[in-house]
């Protein structure tokens, strides 16, 4: 099982190390940090690596590596699963998963780990579990357990941890009882020079925040619940009744958690918001080029479409730019070579446009890729996948709570190309 | 506030004042003093020095403080394992306490400690813990176990617990039951033979009950113990299936894609034309998919895992081919991978997409992606025929972009195509020559320098063009230098007129000017092939080249399935067999996919009947006793043997190995071996030396071999297989020697090769090929030799054969032609296979059929002989012969003599039935076999 954890930063100093069986040897990290400066970018850094004596399993996440150390065959997919839930753990305890953030808590950090593991094997990873065994910092604690010497630490068992209902934790009061539903969608979608899709699917993501007293059993149903492909479940939810039903019937967490992902891929269901015209072409004497963007609104549903935010990563042998925005303002990073062009809402009468010229080091030949745009969006008030929430119904609590659902859409990885 | 308070030093030393504020009265400075050290301990400072203080805190009322210091101990304690003695005696009072929390406290803390001495005192509070009345408790102590166990085994195993912890696997609380698999599948890794998790239908039962209820961590657990299960029958194995697909929908990738391990591997077991089978197919698709949406590590360890499932199922993910498209912004570790799979889905359905993308990655700015992306589209040329002309050509595209790696690229791939589809598209010879000045990579130099020798009578200006690489011969690689020596002469014989002083240049380079002595001796032999016999300089050189295969990158199939067993874990992510890196797991046991078998004995369902694999022909294939057919030539062969008691040989010519391809084969695979190698030449109608009673002794002729052998090599099967002798001498083959045997394991026959190189250069891009042969022998599979073979260096592959190919009737019939090529050239030789090889599993004949084809076929068929000096019993034989798939389908005794009844069925289908008797005392047996061929 797991061995050991090192946090390490994004200019690879180790500044947390916590073992769950022997004490390994912070020098195993020595391997994770060559990889790292061979990788171009951090992201590129392998997820698994082999030491002679080691396995080493990384995940990259808020500008930290969270470094595993493992010994035996272990599934790397647990592994990497539990890294996650460390960097979730860390910001739901703390608001930001920073090494600023773990540098101040480091003591608390260290306690949370030892609860998550024991021997290696999760212990404790429900965050409402852990929550009751060591509570979350808030300024009034503080200054209530500096007062009275009372500490942190939870001394009865948590209550969720044997129940078959291990989310969940007992005796919970709300004075004011709500439920409210995200429903989140993001376009994954690869569109051609011409405009044609290549390639779309939309992730979708069910997120709750449940504040409700007591045990209620929640049953939410969908107007068209047979267009999703797959889903996946938060334990909460008896699969026996989407099965038969189709329905998702849970006795939820107490906070916010995530109910269901989804994906929905069929090619013609997809609808493309917007719409890019662009055009980036070079000189063949290789002096400069032109740069010509216009983004317009396509199947949006009579919604507008804001935050629109283009991205390109230019050729490195650009020297500098000259372009003009009719609306937004564009930057650009001569370093990184990152042009973004923050647009924000589309007006359908007045389409936004970037035009200008490049210019190219001198001597330098005519670029050899093709740039990427990457665009990011964003439309209030709607499912792109067409997904409407049906009802809401409680059963095994008296009162009435008060219920709320919001769709939102977003570009996941939405890439044009040139 | 924050922590970051508790690393300010200050100038006295920061130990010594930890020290003094440890030992403070007021309790809240303590506690702030503990936290400061753990803060140290936690960037990696030794704050050991501070262990009798800190230990000295334990005794408190306050939990966090207790938490805090246990946290130290557990650090420190094998540092001063005297020291932490003294802190036993408040954990094995905490072991009392009233709260669960604490009594599990205590326990899993003691477990952490790895001091020997404590181990001792863990004992009774860790017995009581199993048994404690909070479900809390006893799952933590259940942990303790594994941790115990990996201290000190011997004291687990005398004490008892893994007994204890067995009974917990049967516990109501599904947490516990979850934590019990947990810890015994992890005493069991370093115990591979220990059976600890002894699984049956009872205990997978409430495995699969604890499934629904535990934690998601928990799920994985079982679910990877339940993959170890074997079910009885496919009955078992669906209704298996049908309890762990729910888990598909699971959040946790790591849950699903172990449950993607259990139902591949449990289906394997369910019959095809099942309608359940093909529901299990669709369910398999959408949550792989969706684990390609996930945070990108978690995307990395899916792709690599489809990969594998993708070669073993392909039809799983044949429509979803979009999901693996490479998206700009996806780290590159992820691309590579996906671009991987796009080209093993790759079929004519979906080639023009596939092609698209491949051209678009091209035009990325990562080097090594468009590179792989340049290959793949050479890749889908060679193995989507009816795609090769649109790839040239987008290749060519790709070539009119004059960007330099992608044109060298291209060249390489160009070659390969050229290899797989020759005299087709020799119209792009041009282009490729328009390009030859920006090559400066020796690969595609080389690749250049080879499709110009190669259709050199096309190229007008061949002869300059070899003539421009020759101006700087010295300053090339040794690649390119043997490519140019090889292409120039290829030339000459082509053109001899114009290129002689071409020819002689080179020649003198390559002997005279050359240190390097590949390429010195490669010039003498062109020079004296060509000084003494053009003919014969042509035949060589500019022989047919054998084809390149298909499919150089797939695994091969029996690690395949292996892999496939161990779906999700960290030999998928490496494909590599578990026991080739795994340190510590002393021995692991090979996993293999089950068999499918149908459920024997109930017999209420007509399909499950036919789903008991092929051991019950109901149609009996029709006699056809022609004389000329294969069978009758197989029979015939074996009656030169001196033992030969049936009819006169009717052919006498063949005298190799061959002349006992039943007889003999059979005779050394029993224990001169009704078996199979003699056929492989030596001595097999000598009679060999006399047996002692122990089996185990080494028997010098081809009798015995099969009888001892059998039991003594580890086989699974206990199969015969001949040991392994030299096909190809070095002294034939520029010094690559191979030698080799053939086996069957598992159903597939396999050729066990050994490859040594015996010169002195790097041996690399093996391939082999067999001629046409009796009973249609073909590679399953490319050789997999992934590293070059360095001189004087030995790797041994095996190579599956499937017996599919062309057939064509040998001499001897068991006679085997092969050619294996390397980087250096291609060589042939030929050796013989034993017939036992193709003995197939499912030989086994019923009763009624036997005795009706028994019947039924014509004296004719017929053929005796003995096999001497066997001192078996009927029984052993009888077991023996069953480990090279003789199956003994009735005995009986007739007047001290066993008559043993046997079948055999030939990968061709053609079935052998066979009498054996025994005589007691008597070591000489006598075998009559008939045969019948298949339908």
């Amino acid at each position: 099982m797991i061995n050991s954890l090192f946090l390490i930063n994004a200019s690879g100093d180790i500044f947390l190390e916590k073992h769950w069986k022997s004490v390994v040897s912070r020098s195993v990290c020595d391997y994770f940090l060559e990889a790292k400066e061979k990788a171009l970018e951090p992201e590129d850094v392998p997820p698994v690596i082999h030491t002679p004596h080691h396995y080493l399993i990384s995940i990259y996440r808020d500008k930290l590596f969270f470094l595993s150390v493992i010994q035996t065959e272990v599934p790397p997919l647990f592994v990497i699963e539990f890294l996650h839930r460390v960097a979730e753990m860390i910001q739901d305890y703390f608001g930001e998963c920073s090494e600023t953030v773990v540098k101040d808590n480091m003591v608390m950090v260290y306690e949370l780990l030892e609860e998550m593991l024991d021997n290696g094997f999760p212990l404790a990873t429900e965050s409402n579990v852990l929550k009751e065994m060591i509570r979350p910092p808030t300024i009034l604690r503080s200054v209530v357990n500096t007062l009275t010497g009372t500490s942190n630490v939870g001394d009865t068992l948590p209550t969720g941890q044997l129940s078959t209902i291990p989310w969940r934790r007992a005796g919970v009061k709300y004075t004011n009882n709500e439920a409210y539903f995200d429903v989140v969608e993001e376009i994954d979608a690869i569109l051609d020079q011409s405009g044609t899709t290549v390639f779309a699917e939309i992730q979708g993501v069910v997120e709750a925040c449940v504040k409700l007293s007591g045990m209620p059993d929640l049953t939410l149903s969908f107007m068209n619940p047979r267009l999703l492909d797959d889903v996946s479940f938060h334990p909460c939810v008896r699969y026996k009744r989407w099965e038969s039903e189709r329905v998702l019937s849970f006795i939820p967490p107490d906070g916010n958690f995530t109910l269901m992902t989804y994906h929905v891929n069929a090619q013609n269901l997809v609808a493309i918001p917007v719409y890019v015209k662009q055009s980036i072409s070079f000189f063949e004497s290789g002096s400069g080029g032109r740069l010509d963007v216009t983004v317009g609104p396509k199947q949006t549903m009579g919604k507008t479409v804001e935050g629109v935010v283009v991205t390109v990563h230019l050729p490195k042998t650009i020297l500098s730019i000259n372009l003009t925005a009719t609306q937004g303002s564009y930057t650009y990073d001569n370093g990184t070579k990152l042009l973004v062009w923050d647009i924000g809402k589309l007006n359908p009468q007045k389409l936004p446009n970037l035009r200008g010229s490049l210019s190219l080091q001198a001597g330098a030949p005519k670029p050899e890729e093709n740039p990427s745009l990457n665009i990011d969006l964003k439309i209030q008030q709607l499912a792109i996948s067409g997904l409407k929430v049906n009802r809401l119904d409680m059963f095994g609590e008296k009162y009435k709570p008060f219920k709320g659902v919001k769709y939102i859409t977003k570009a996941g990885k939405f890439q044009v190309r040139t | 506030m924050t922590d970051s308070k508790y690393f300010t030093t200050t100038k006295k030393g920061e130990i010594f004042e930890l020290k003094a504020e440890l030992n403070s009265d007021k309790k809240e400075k303590k506690k702030e003093a503990v936290k400061k050290v753990i803060a140290s301990m936690t960037v990696g400072k030794d704050v050991s020095a501070l262990f009798p203080d800190v230990v000295n805190c334990m005794q408190t009322d306050n939990l966090e403080l207790k938490k805090l210091v246990y946290l130290y101990l557990m650090n420190y304690a094998k540092s001063q394992p005297d020291m932490a003695i003294m802190a036993v005696n408040t954990f094995v009072k905490d072991c009392e306490d009233a709260n669960p929390l604490i009594r599990a406290l205590a326990v899993r803390t003691m477990g952490c400690i790895r001091v020997d001495k404590i181990t001792e005192y863990l004992c009774e509070p860790l017995r009581k813990c199993l048994k404690d009345e909070d479900p809390y408790v006893r799952k933590t102590a259940a942990v303790c176990v594994a941790k115990l166990h990996d201290i000190n085994a011997q004291l687990v195993e005398d004490q008892g617990f893994l007994d204890t912890l067995k009974d917990l696997i049967s516990d109501s609380n599904p947490m516990v039951v979850a934590n019990a698999v947990a810890a015994l599948s992890e005493i069991a890794e370093s115990h591979p033979n220990s059976n600890l998790l002894d699984l049956n239908p009872q205990s997978i039962n409430k495995l699969l009950t604890a499934l629904n209820e535990c934690t998601e961590w928990g799920q994985i657990f079982i679910l990877d113990c339940l993959a170890n299960y074997t079910p009885r029958d496919d009955r078992e194995s669906q209704s298996i299936c049908e309890r762990v697909t729910p888990r598909l929908s699971h959040a946790n990738s790591a849950v699903v894609l172990s449950a993607v391990k259990v139902l591949m591997k449990f289906m394997e077991m369910l019959p095809k034309d099942l309608d359940y089978y093909g529901t299990l197919l669709k369910k398999l698709a959408p949550p792989l998919v969706t684990l390609l949406s996930a945070e990108p590590e978690l995307q990395y360890v899916a792709l690599r895992n489809i990969n594998l499932i993708v070669q073993k199922r392909p039809e799983i993910l044949k429509h979803e081919m979009k999901v693996f498209f490479v998206k700009y912004n996806d780290p590159i570790y992820v691309k590579l991978e996906k671009l991987d799979i796009m080209i093993r889905l790759a079929s004519q359905a979906n080639i023009a997409q596939v092609l698209a993308e491949l051209k678009e990655y091209a035009t990325e700015v990562d080097v090594d992606f468009v590179r792989k992306a340049v290959r793949a589209i050479g890749r889908c040329a060679i193995k989507v025929e009816q795609s090769a002309e649109r790839c040239v050509s987008t290749l060519l595209d790709l070539i009119q972009t004059k960007v330099n790696y992608v044109v060298q690229e291209a060249i390489v791939v160009i070659k390969d195509i050229f290899r797989k589809y020759p005299n087709k598209y020799e119209s792009v010879i041009a282009t490729l020559c328009e390009n030859l000045d920006s090559l400066d990579e020796p690969e595609a130099r080389a690749a250049m320098i080879w499709i110009v020798g190669e259709y050199a009578e096309r190229i007008d200006n061949a002869d300059e063009l070899l003539e421009s690489f020759l101006e700087g011969f010295h300053d090339e690689s040794t690649q390119v230098q043997l490519q140019l020596l090889t292409a120039i002469v290829k030339l000459f014989l082509k053109k001899p007129t114009e290129t002689q002083e071409l020819v002689q240049q080179v020649l003198s380079l390559a002997t005279q000017d050359s240190d390097n002595p590949d390429l010195r001796d490669r010039g003498y032999i062109y020079w004296r092939l060509l000084s003494t016999d053009p003919v014969a300089a042509k035949e060589v050189v500019l022989a047919e080249k054998p084809l390149i295969s298909e499919e150089t990158d797939l695994i091969e199939p029996t690690l395949l399935e292996e892999l496939i067993c161990h779906i999700g874990t960290l030999a998928s992510v490496y494909h590599k067999p578990p026991s080739a890196f795994v340190e510590g797991s002393r021995g692991v046991m090979h996993k293999r996919l089950p068999a499918r078998t149908g459920s024997g004995e109930s017999t209420e369902s007509p399909d499950v009947g036919t789903a008991a694999g092929g051991s019950a022909p109901e149609a009996a294939p029709s006699i056809i006793p022609s004389q000329g057919d294969l069978l009758g030539d197989l029979l015939n062969l074996d009656m030169a043997p001196p033992t030969t008691s049936g009819p006169p040989p009717p052919t006498t010519g063949m005298q190799m190995g061959g002349m006992d391809l039943l007889g003999g084969g059979l005779d050394s695979l029993l224990g001169g071996d009704l078996g199979g190698s003699p056929a492989m030449g030596a001595g097999f109608g000598a009679a060999p030396a006399v047996m002692p009673a122990s089996l185990n002794a080494p028997v010098g002729g081809g009798l015995g071999d099969l009888f001892d052998l059998g039991g003594g090599v580890g086989m699974p099967m206990g199969a015969y297989i001949p040991p392994k002798i030299v096909w190809l001498p070095a002294m034939k083959a520029k010094g690559l020697e191979i030698s080799g045997t053939f086996a069957r394991r598992a159903g597939v026959i396999q050729m066990e090769l050994i490859l040594t190189n015996k010169a002195m250069s790097i041996m690399t891009d093996f391939a082999i090929q067999f001629n046409r042969n009796s009973f249609g022998l073909a590679p399953a599979g490319p050789l997999q030799v992934l590293t070059p073979l360095g001189p004087n260096q030995t790797i041994e592959v095996s190579l599956p054969l499937s017996t599919v190919g062309p057939v064509m009737k040998m001499d001897p019939l068991n006679n085997l032609q092969v050619a294996v090529k390397n980087n250096i050239d291609v060589f042939y030789f030929s050796c013989q296979y034993p017939i036992s090889m193709l003995f197939v599993e499912d030989g086994k004949m019923e009763r009624q059929v036997f005795l009706a084809t028994w019947k039924d076929i014509p004296n004719d068929n017929e053929s005796q002989f003995q096999i001497k000096d066997c001192h078996l019993n009927s029984d052993a034989a009888s077991s023996k012969l069953q480990g090279s798939n003789i199956f003994t389908i009735a005995k009986r005794t007739v007047e001290g003599q066993d008559m043993l009844y046997m079948s055999i069925k030939l990968s061709n289908g053609i079935w052998v039935l066979a009498e054996l008797r025994v005589q007691a005392g008597n070591p000489n047996y006598t075998m009559t076999t008939i045969r019948r061929s298949g339908s």
